[in-house]
């Protein structure tokens, strides 16, 4: 790292000559610290603010404070916009008295286009607004997905949404309600893409607007999508309801492009590295350097694709896997979701209704059912995955499973019924 | 007085539509890309099926910006790109270029504002944060100091591509963890329980959300100095903070006993193994703000141990799964303590129910 920019002006480290804020800065020796180093400095970018808006200044005094006392400052409240019970996170100071220009430091969620997809006009023009009534910092993105406007007065949310709310922006969820969802770059450009993310997205969220804005749903609902099992989203684990891309029919190679690749970085690597990593040995290298799929046990793991991304890549028959119940620790600690609908097909009009339908269902019997503050994987927890099933309507499927019970202590006593039900369903479809 | 103007009721227009922001050549090749190749770390070269062909440049952001770094950003992005840019989950910036001669010039602009280009394939990228003292109403920690302090040292790691797998850290400053799973994840751990603001309670609390709350039903309703409070069966908490959020005289937050816990071998992916959740392997990391050096050293160990020990596309988790969990604390010197058997419900699960033992 050089120690002087070349173009100071342009630079991570810029400072600027003038200040016009009136407060004066308080003494930061610790966040000074964080200044330093080749990342850029988060702290640098306060203090630019700081230069020109008394706000910053005594938020930096807290934050200054905090490291120093190793303490939080901030409490909750209450906070809405006209029409909307949630999407503002309030922050009110602890230490308002110390720091009285920050004493409200209110947080917008804004819900980021599918894929967070920007032009640098529109990133101009929301950074502009929130200059206008916030601090004019922007966390792209916080860990639900939104981007956050942080730091406004009561009176300066309303104000800020009215503004970007007119040009296309709406506010995402905050409490016990729909979450704002996410979704990876996908079909927009990657080549594992298996569904239409950018799509599936806006149907699910923009289906549950009202469950967004009006919380009252007993705890969080979110949605994630990723295209394919890479599962760029971290859906499994931490989605209520996860959408992933996959396909059933056998995964394409190009042969001539495999033979390039055992060419290229010889026989031992793609043997320890592609044939033997294969989690289920679907995958053997054949005498002429050709390369043998068995798809019938390929489990769509992603593996060999992502190493081989010329050669190989997903079947054309595809369509999306649903696993519901995913969280992080409160209260009974992480939980991945569970499969609920190992495959289905997205192509038709038809085929969108029944995930939006599928995702009402379970949204509903989970709000009739679950406890307060309780997460979908708890409710399925607590009242066992077949019960869940039974109150969404949907049949159970070996895909489920790892493996089945392990110990006898169970009533077994409609056997024959629950037996002949699967019979019909297997002559069914 | 004036007449007040009448509310505005909001337009309620919920995600917005990603494609009219999107790169032109993004929109036209939609659900029609052939593959991708990395022609140096930090860039991605796409292609699609009717041969068009983008080149993405990757760069870490502090992801707090404010109006100077945005337009600073998005000048680099007119002057060199080509006015599109899209956030990865990790909060790097991806810029696409139709062009590959716009790649280099764009790297430069970037480096030169001191903006480091990297984070794909095998390389350490953005640590995914949380938000801490900055903004959180129940943080242990602060969340942007820590990710700056080892992005700090991490910064080669990020420019190259010289790790087995890719490497995602994530944080989280309280026990709720809303960071997510990571190949190493750094999580406050609070060590001692609540202490109780009994004047408080009596003003503020909601008593049956509180008892509701903990995971161990540790929590009672009693009467205090004659008022109606809540009191902690200290024997059975395990000082997870999940009272504190519905009752802010829960005070779980201390500067002493609130410390760092590291956990490793999370993974979302699906990729050779199943997603996994990390699991602990060091805790009684002190809270050292302002740059956290004790959990700095920690991470960078593991991570030293893991790039000369695991193999090509192993994950951290998928390394340690083969190497075994001795091997693990053999090979980093963190100490094997009792805290390390999970004894929470299916823990028992976690135990090895065989003679499988590596000497
Ligand atoms: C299903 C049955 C019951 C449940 C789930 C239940 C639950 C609770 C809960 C959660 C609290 C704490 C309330 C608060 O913090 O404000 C509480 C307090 C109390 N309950 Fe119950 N309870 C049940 C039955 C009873 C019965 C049958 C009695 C008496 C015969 C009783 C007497 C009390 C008393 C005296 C308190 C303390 C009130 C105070 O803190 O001032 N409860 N109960
Ligand atoms: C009029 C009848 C009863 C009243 C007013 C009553 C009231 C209570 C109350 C206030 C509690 C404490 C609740 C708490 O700590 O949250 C309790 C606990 C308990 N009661 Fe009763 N009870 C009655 C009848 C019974 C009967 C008939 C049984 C058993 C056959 C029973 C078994 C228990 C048990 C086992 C607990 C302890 C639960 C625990 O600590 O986990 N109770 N009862
Ligand atoms: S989840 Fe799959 S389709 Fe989506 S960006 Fe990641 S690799 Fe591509
Ligand atoms: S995708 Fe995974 S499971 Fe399928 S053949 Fe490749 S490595 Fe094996
Ligand atoms: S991890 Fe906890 S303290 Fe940190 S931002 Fe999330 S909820 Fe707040
Ligand atoms: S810290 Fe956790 S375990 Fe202890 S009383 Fe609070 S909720 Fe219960």
């Amino acid at each position: 790292m050089a120690d002087q920019p070349k173009n100071p002006e342009k630079h991570a480290s810029y400072l600027p000559k003038e200040k016009t804020s009136t407060k004066p800065f308080h003494d930061t020796p610790m966040l000074d610290q964080l200044e330093s180093g080749p990342w850029p400095s988060f702290v640098t970018g306060l203090k630019r603010i700081a230069y020109e808006n008394n706000m910053m200044v005594d938020l930096l005094g807290q934050l200054e404070h905090s490291y120093k006392t190793r303490l939080g400052y901030w409490k909750g409240g209450t906070v809405s916009v006209f029409g909307y019970g949630g999407g503002i996170i309030p922050r009110f100071s602890e230490v308002a008295k110390m720091f009285p220009e920050s004493k409200e430091f209110h947080t917008l969620r804004i819900q980021p286009p599918a894929g967070n997809h920007y032009t640098t006009d529109m990133l101009r023009q929301l950074s502009n607004s929130w200059n206008k009534y916030g601090s004019g910092l922007i966390a792209f993105h916080g860990q639900t997905g939104n981007i956050m406007f942080i730091g406004t007065t009561t009176e300066n949310t309303q104000h800020f949404f009215d503004e970007v709310n007119e040009y296309g922006w709406d506010l995402g969820g905050a409490g016990p309600c729909v979450r704002t969802g996410m979704s990876c770059v996908g079909a927009a450009r990657c080549e594992q893409s298996c569904c239409s993310e950018h799509k599936i997205h806006r149907l699910l969220v923009n289906n549950f607007l009202d469950d967004m804005h009006r919380p009252a749903l007993p705890y969080k609902f979110k949605f994630k999508v990723s295209g394919c099992p890479n599962d760029c989203m971290n859906s499994i684990q931490r989605a209520d309801m996860a959408v992933i891309g996959t396909w059933r029919d056998d995964m394409k190679v190009d042969q001539k492009e495999v033979k390039k690749f055992v060419a290229t970085k010889g026989r031992k690597y793609v043997i320890d590295n592609v044939v033997s990593r294969c989690p289920t040995n679907a995958l053997s290298l054949n005498d002429d350097d050709s390369l043998a799929v068995d798809n019938r046990n390929c489990v769509r793991c992603m593996h060999c694709i992502n190493v081989m991304t010329k050669a190989l890549s997903p079947g054309d028959d595809k369509g999306v896997s649903i696993l519901i119940g995913g969280k992080r620790t409160l209260k009974i600690g992480d939980t991945m979701g569970t499969v609920m609908v190992p495959f289905m097909k997205l192509d038709t009009d038809e085929d969108y209704d029944k995930l939006k339908e599928m995702a009402e269902t379970i949204i509903d019997f989970w709000a009739e059912n679950a406890l307060e503050h309780e997460r979908c994987g708890e409710t399925i927890d607590r009242i066992g995955l077949v019960n869940f099933l039974e109150g969404i309507g949907i049949d159970v499927d070996p895909h489920m499973i790892s493996r089945p019970r392990e110990c006898s202590y169970v009533r077994m006593d409609t056997w024959e019924e629950e037996a002949e039900k699967w019979k019909q369903r297997k002559t069914a479809g | 007085m004036s007449q007040a103007a009448a509310p505005r009721f909001p337009i309620e227009s919920g995600v917005p539509d990603g494609f009219q922001y999107m790169h032109p050549l993004m929109v036209k090749n939609y659900g029609n890309w052939k593959y991708h190749e990395r022609p140096r770390p930090g860039v991605l070269h796409h292609v699609a099926k009717s041969g068009d062909e983008i080149w993405t440049v990757r760069v870490g952001t502090q992801r707090q910006l404010g109006a100077y770094e945005l337009n600073m950003l998005c000048d680099i992005i007119d002057t060199y790109g080509e006015g599109y840019v899209r956030f990865t989950i990790r909060s790097n910036m991806e810029i696409m270029v139709s062009d590959a001669k716009k790649v280099e010039p764009l790297i430069k602009a970037f480096t030169d504002a001191g903006y480091p280009v990297g984070g794909t394939g095998p390389s350490v990228t953005m640590i995914s944060h949380t938000q801490g003292w900055l903004h959180c109403d129940i943080p242990g920690t602060d969340a942007s100091g820590v990710v700056k302090a080892m992005m700090d040292d991490l910064y080669e790691e990020f420019t190259n591509e010289r790790m087995p797998n890719r490497v995602h850290i994530t944080t989280s400053c309280c026990q709720i963890n809303c960071g997510g799973q990571g190949d190493i994840a750094i999580n406050v751990q609070h060590t001692k329980p609540p202490k109780i603001n009994h004047d408080l309670v009596a003003n503020v609390c909601e008593r049956p959300s509180v008892v509701a709350r903990c995971p161990v039903a540790a929590i009672r309703p009693a009467i205090v100095n004659g008022k109606p409070s809540l009191e902690v069966d200290e024997k059975k908490c395990i000082c997870c903070g999940a009272c504190f959020p519905p009752c802010p005289p829960m005070q779980i937050n201390d500067p002493d006993h609130t410390k760092l816990a590291i956990w490793v071998g999370g993974k979302h992916s699906n990729a050779r193994s199943k997603p996994m959740f990390h699991k602990l392997v060091a805790a009684g990391v002190p809270n050292n703000p302002p740059r956290w050096p004790e959990a700095n050293a920690i991470v960078k160990n593991i991570l030293r141990i893991y790039k000369q020990d695991a193999k090509d596309w192993e994950r951290v988790g998928d390394w340690i799964e083969r190497i075994g969990w001795p091997r693990f604390f053999e090979l980093t010197e963190l100490p094997f303590t009792k805290f390390h058997v999970d004894n929470w419900r299916g823990g028992r699960n976690s135990l090895n129910a065989s003679t499988h033992i590596r000497f």
